[in-house]
């Protein structure tokens, strides 16, 4: 795994679906001056920058890196860019943690972010190339027809998905930065609303979101305050057209959090991991990723959930935070994940933290369920 | 039956309009206008009136000698929307009358805000004069012709233009929906097969070089019911389905047709469903839809 590194600084913009009063450059700057105020640094203790987001097509800027060195204090640093389709924010804080696991910079920022109101993902994710007729419709249109396979494989009944899509949001409106705060969201709420992509409703969809997060991370001999130690990295990827390819709990993600849990020495997750942020954009991907990271047996992921397991005062609390379901910068997502569960171990989730939380997992996927970003982060030393 | 009422038009216009004197504040008032420029005036409590009195109407004193140029921006504080603009209103199309508080004032002044739309007006929105050229500038309040919103967004015109050949395998499958069949490869090294048909396999990475032909039946694995329209589907619902084709080894995404949305099952029986030869091109367009064939379902 190389050298130590812990994140010692974290930074977020509200989530709200537009954010009229800032460039896409003040955006990213709101969120990394946070990171850089929580840290107690400048961009001057900086030594690299890492920014992720998603298709260039949903802001119509192309190589958007360049135009935002500026905003991040990165002249005459190195500057890269990180894109994973979806599970990107989670690539990039390991791309900005491997700089300094591999002994090459001290001190990286590392950015994502979305802006999704300067055009349609729906519309970016679904641009009709000629000659080919895979008729897909946006993120929804390509994920239903897995969640129903799930719902058959497991036979898990309906209203798990709405489950879900009511204790997320309810954590949201413990989360201040969270861009979905629906008082009173309730089961009727979630079923009162229309099927989008059957067997996807409305509400337990992600929202469309404009916003930034950061974290600053640190090499062992520079950590300061509270830090949340890295206790492993790993990505995965595997091709979506690949016969025989489980688009249910597919493979990438299975080796992806074996290669996690064996660098954190995590044989039982349900037990020794306190608090998870997963990516779960539809509401039925929190069973389908229960079993996928091994936290459920196959087709039992639905009961954890229904038991209220994965609730706050669940005994493996998932996306205390509101989740994807809460707030969806998609290229921040991600990075949402991995710097949610630092906070819970650094403490500082302030009202949706979860008690004693030592150890936590952050998820990230993206694409066509084919890439996979996670890690586990601890409040002790590894 | 009542006679109609009698009734005359009858103007009542001073000609030439009444000449009144300004007096030396509002007169300041009006002279910075017609320089494009806005000021209040300073009250002895130190408050900024815009536009200014000649007197305070809080307590009846003189005001200060004290001319402060305010704005040119403010912030709208209210505002009421004229749909349909008279005769005399300062616009000809919908418009709001709106108090703004110019920068720097302490109090507001009544003036039409220029919005694209009753939508666009909010309290706290920021707003700047937008004058009559100079020329026309005579040292009135219609000096400034109206407030606009200030510019927050602007629209990005971006696009790409290409011209697209398809690959080879794509080509060659192509050929194959044009007249009619699947052309699908198999990888012989992981013995799996791939339609449409490509060249390498996505597993091993080796080259495929067995073409073969399948049916044009299969299995539908899973779907959505899609209620968002497309341009691509006839209708809402519409159902975009998996459709493992007899003797492939990964599911093309397709279009349902000739079964109502909710009638589709995993397992169901489909077989394609063609347009007429004689409007077939090189394109997947050939392929209307599948429909459901009637065999029984297949166990999954």
């Amino acid at each position: 795994m190389g050298n130590r590194c812990a994140v010692i600084g974290v930074g977020q913009t509200k989530y709200q679906t537009k954010r009229l009063d800032v460039s896409i450059a003040g955006l990213v700057r709101e969120a990394a001056l946070r990171a850089l105020e929580d840290a107690e640094l400048t961009f001057k203790d900086i030594d690299a920058v890492v920014i992720g987001k998603a298709p260039d097509l949903f802001e119509g800027v192309m190589m958007p890196e360049a135009y935002l060195a500026d905003a991040l204090g990165a002249a005459g640093k190195p500057m890269m860019r990180v894109h994973t389709a979806g599970s990107v924010g989670g690539s990039t804080g390991l791309v900005g943690a491997s700089l300094i696991q591999g002994g090459v910079h001290e001190r990286v920022l590392v950015v994502a972010f979305e802006k999704q109101s300067e055009s349609n993902a729906t519309w970016a994710l679904s641009t009709h190339l000629p000659f080919n007729a895979s008729l897909v419709v946006g993120a929804g249109g390509y994920f239903a027809p897995h969640i129903r396979e799930y719902m058959r494989r497991s036979g898990a009944p309906d209203h798990i998905g709405t489950l879900v899509a009511v204790k997320d949001r309810q954590n949201a409106l413990k989360n201040p930065y969270a861009h979905l705060r629906i008082p009173g969201i309730s089961r009727e709420m979630v079923e009162s609303t229309p099927m989008l992509w059957e067997p996807i409703r409305y509400l337990e969809t992600c929202p469309s979101s404009d916003g930034a997060c950061a974290m600053v991370l640190a090499a062992e001999h520079k950590v300061t305050g509270t830090p949340a130690w890295v206790h492993g990295t790993a990505m995965r990827s595997e091709p979506i057209f690949r016969a025989d390819r489980d688009t249910v709990s597919p493979q990438g993600g299975k080796d992806c959090v074996a290669d996690v849990y064996r660098q954190a020495g995590v044989s039982d997750p349900r037990r020794e991991i306190d608090v998870a942020e997963v990516y779960v954009p539809f509401s039925w991907y929190e069973p389908m990723w229960l079993e996928n990271l091994g936290f459920a047996g196959e087709g039992e992921g639905w009961k954890l959930t229904e038991s209220g397991a994965t609730a706050l005062t669940g005994d493996i609390p998932w996306n205390a935070s509101g989740g994807v379901l809460s707030a969806n910068p998609i290229g921040a997502s991600g990075l949402i994940r991995f710097a949610e569960a630092a906070l819970q171990v650094r403490g500082l989730a302030g009202e949706h933290q979860v008690d004693g939380a030592r150890r936590a997992l952050g998820h990230a996927y993206g694409g066509g369920a084919q890439f996979f970003a996670m890690w586990i982060v601890g409040s002790e030393k590894p | 039956m009542p006679s109609e009422p009698l009734v005359a038009q009858h103007v009542l216009e001073f000609p030439g309009g009444y000449t009144r004197t300004t007096g030396p504040v509002i007169g300041r008032f009006l002279t910075e206008l017609r320089d494009g420029r806005i000021v209040g005036v300073r009250t002895a409590d130190d408050r900024v009136l815009v536009p200014p009195l000649e007197y305070d109407p809080g307590t009846g004193e003189p005001v200060t000698d004290d001319y402060v140029e305010v704005g040119p921006a403010g912030t709208v504080q209210s505002w009421a929307w004229v749909e349909e603009p008279r005769k005399g209103h300062p616009l000809d199309r919908p418009f709001a009358w709106a108090l703004v508080k110019l920068d720097g004032a302490d109090t507001s002044l009544v003036h039409a805000v220029d919005a694209p739309g009753v939508k666009a007006m909010r309290p706290g929105l920021r707003v700047r004069p937008r004058w009559k050229p100079e020329s026309e500038r005579v040292g009135h309040i219609t000096d400034i012709a109206c407030f606009v919103p200030e510019v927050t967004t602007m629209v990005s015109v971006v696009r790409a233009e290409y011209s697209i050949q398809p690959g080879r395998s794509l080509a060659r499958f192509l050929e194959g929906v044009r007249d009619g069949i699947f052309i699908a490869g198999r990888c012989t090294r992981c013995d799996k097969v791939y339609v449409p048909f490509r060249t390498t396999c996505p597993q091993c990475g080796s080259v495929i070089g067995e073409e073969l032909e399948l049916p044009d039946t299969g299995t539908v694995t899973t779907f959505a019911i899609n209620n968002l329209p497309d341009p691509r589907a006839p209708e809402v619902p519409f159902v975009s389905a998996y459709i493992m084709i007899d003797g492939a080894d990964v599911p093309m995404i397709a279009l349902m047709g000739d079964v109502p949305a909710h009638e589709v099952r995993q397992g169901m029986r489909v077989k394609a469903v063609w347009v007429p030869p004689e409007e077939r091109t090189l394109s997947m367009t050939n392929i209307r839809w599948f429909a459901p064939t009637g065999e029984p379902d297949v166990e999954l």
